[in-house]
């Protein structure tokens, strides 16, 4: 095969790229340019849900009661549940994980555990919260908190339960303090398994808000997706859809920097 | 009373299958305060195994290791150790993993005290310039230099070099094993090595122990290597003592490896009559 370079490829796959976005686009198009008179006839066509988008991009931040806010604040509605349960789960799931990783028979003992409860669905847990915690605002941070949890937990656990012998007999011959040890070798030694963790668990709980939200409703985007469907405004729903994902885009994009900056090199 | 006395220690590993490989036995090594003593031995016969108990890294069998009077068996800033792999941390700066030591060791010192300090040790190994980087970016004689900085600074009773030339490539070992020379000669500390290679034995020691091959290897004898000091390689290389101790640790080492000894046509491990050879200069 001939050698392409770096550049020459680069472009081949921006190209191939933006073809079959035109391609899916016009077929979308051609497809639904029958459908457009009411809003209950099909899918909306690209053009419409481009309308759309545009209305609510340039008023992203309106609030006009209950059931009809700008998309700006239904996402930080959500981004907000986000950031408090994903805080708490990485706050306790590295300290949890820390210990675990350092002894090996509390890991040994718990680890059943944690396998058995990391495959569970975040919103299964939702009755429980909700009948334990009364307040549905709160079972969904609850929500966000147990499906970033397990992923956080376990990575911490096997980076920590890792750690080279080496670097464990410097912090030994060196007599660092356990706090000095903690922050001067077990976590930058652990650190890119944790942020490893760190960053499935973003996903994960950005894809369970959308679903906790479209239950307990009220606000955040998973609702504004509900209530969209319910007034039967399939293109805001496709336009919200898509905001999710480009917001799950950034959060990644995000904790792949932070990955990069806390990686080392032996 | 010697300074650092390995009393009668033996090294018995528990293997997975329940049976037990004893890597050595009743070792019995005295070492004066500031003396330079190398341990010289094949693959397998526990002398790394040996340091790490020194250093307090390892528990032994049996036996004792004794320090300046006081048994030892926990870590601490009184023995250092610098490692065939460096050992340096990876996420830290030249800086930063020097630093990290100095403090440990200095805690009530002020921070610029300490920064000098740092600093001092930094241009003595020739690493100005570099202190900034990470371990990752700087070559494997680089990295040992960083690596006797961090255990000299720490200053203590007894430095242990773990075949710490080993991973460094020919000309750049014989630089840092003249830098080592002139650190010790500085700082007159006691050091114990281990290493494979009999030259830099004989050019840095005082005196070298001769281990048998494992298992249960056992120290055979003492070669005790009287050359002058300060040392100028050139002129030992010249010497004819140490031509005849080259070739009476070669003799050992080759009357002592595994190939041999399951030939069955060599003397056992163990049995060679311990001699040692004076070089008087």
């Amino acid at each position: 095969m001939k050698q392409l370079s770096v550049t020459v490829q680069r472009r081949r796959t921006q190209v191939i790229s933006l073809a079959l976005l035109a391609l899916f686009l016009s077929v979308w198009q051609l497809s639904t340019k029958a459908a457009t008179t009411g809003p209950s006839k099909g899918l909306p066509s690209p053009t419409a849900v481009g309308a759309r988008a545009w209305e609510m991009i340039s008023d992203p931040f309106y609030d006009r009661g209950p059931n009809d806010k700008g998309i700006g604040v239904q996402l930080a509605y959500s981004l907000g549940r986000l950031a408090v349960g994903y805080s708490a789960a990485a706050v306790v799931a590295i300290s949890l994980g820390v210990l675990l990783g350092l002894s090996p028979s509390l890991y040994g003992a718990l680890n059943p555990y944690i396998q058995v409860l990391k495959p569970i669905s975040p919103l299964a847990w939702m009755p429980l919260f909700l009948y334990t915690i009364k307040d549905s605002g709160m079972s969904a941070i609850m929500v966000i908190f147990m499906s970033s949890l397990w992923p956080i937990l376990a990575n911490t656990a096997f980076g920590v339960a890792g750690i080279k012998r080496d670097y464990l007999n410097v912090s030994a011959l060196l007599q660092l303090s356990w706090f000095k040890r903690l922050f001067a070798v077990v976590l930058p030694a652990a650190a890119p398994a944790i942020v490893a963790g760190l960053r499935i668990s973003i996903g994960s709980a950005w894809v369970a808000i959308i679903a906790a939200e479209m239950l307990i409703g009220g606000t955040g985007i998973g609702y504004f997706v509900w209530n969209e469907w319910n007034n039967l405004q399939l293109s805001s729903v496709i336009f919200a859809i898509l905001m999710t994902g480009f917001v799950g885009v950034l959060l990644d994009l995000g904790f792949g920097s932070l990955a990069k900056t806390l990686s080392y090199k032996e | 009373m010697a300074f650092l006395e390995v009393e009668q220690v033996s090294k018995t590993f528990t293997e997975a299958g329940g049976g037990s490989l004893c890597v050595f036995k009743d070792v019995r090594l005295h070492i004066d305060k500031g003396q330079f003593v190398a341990m010289v031995g094949h693959s397998g016969c526990g002398k790394s195994t040996l340091l790490n108990i020194i250093a307090g890294l390892e528990q032994p069998s049996r036996g004792a290791i004794i320090l300046d009077g006081k048994e030892i068996d926990t870590p601490g800033l009184d023995r250092m150790v610098v490692f065939q792999n460096f050992s340096l941390l990876p996420w830290m700066t030249v800086y930063e993993n020097i630093h990290l030591a100095v403090k440990a060791a200095f805690a009530q010192w002020d921070r610029q005290k300490i920064h000098d300090y740092v600093q001092r040790y930094i241009h003595m190994v020739g690493l100005a310039g570099s202190e900034h980087k990470k371990p990752a970016a700087l070559s494997g004689g680089m990295r040992q230099r960083v690596g006797l900085a961090r255990a000299f600074t720490v200053q203590p009773k007894v430095l242990l070099l773990d075949e710490p030339f080993a991973q460094i490539d020919a000309l750049t070992r014989v630089n840092i094993q003249d830098e080592l020379m002139h650190m010790w000669t500085a700082t007159q500390n006691t050091v114990f090595m281990v290493t494979h290679d009999v030259e830099e034995a004989i050019l840095l020691s005082d005196r070298i122990a001769l281990m048998t091959s494992g298992p249960e290897a056992e120290l055979a004898e003492i070669v005790d290597v009287r050359f002058p000091r300060p040392r100028i390689r050139e002129q030992v290389m010249d010497l004819p003592e140490y031509a005849r101790i080259k070739k009476h640790i070669i003799q050992f080492l080759k009357n002592n490896s595994r190939e041999v000894s399951a030939g069955g046509d060599a003397p056992a491990a163990g049995v060679l009559v311990a001699k040692s050879v004076v070089a008087e200069a």
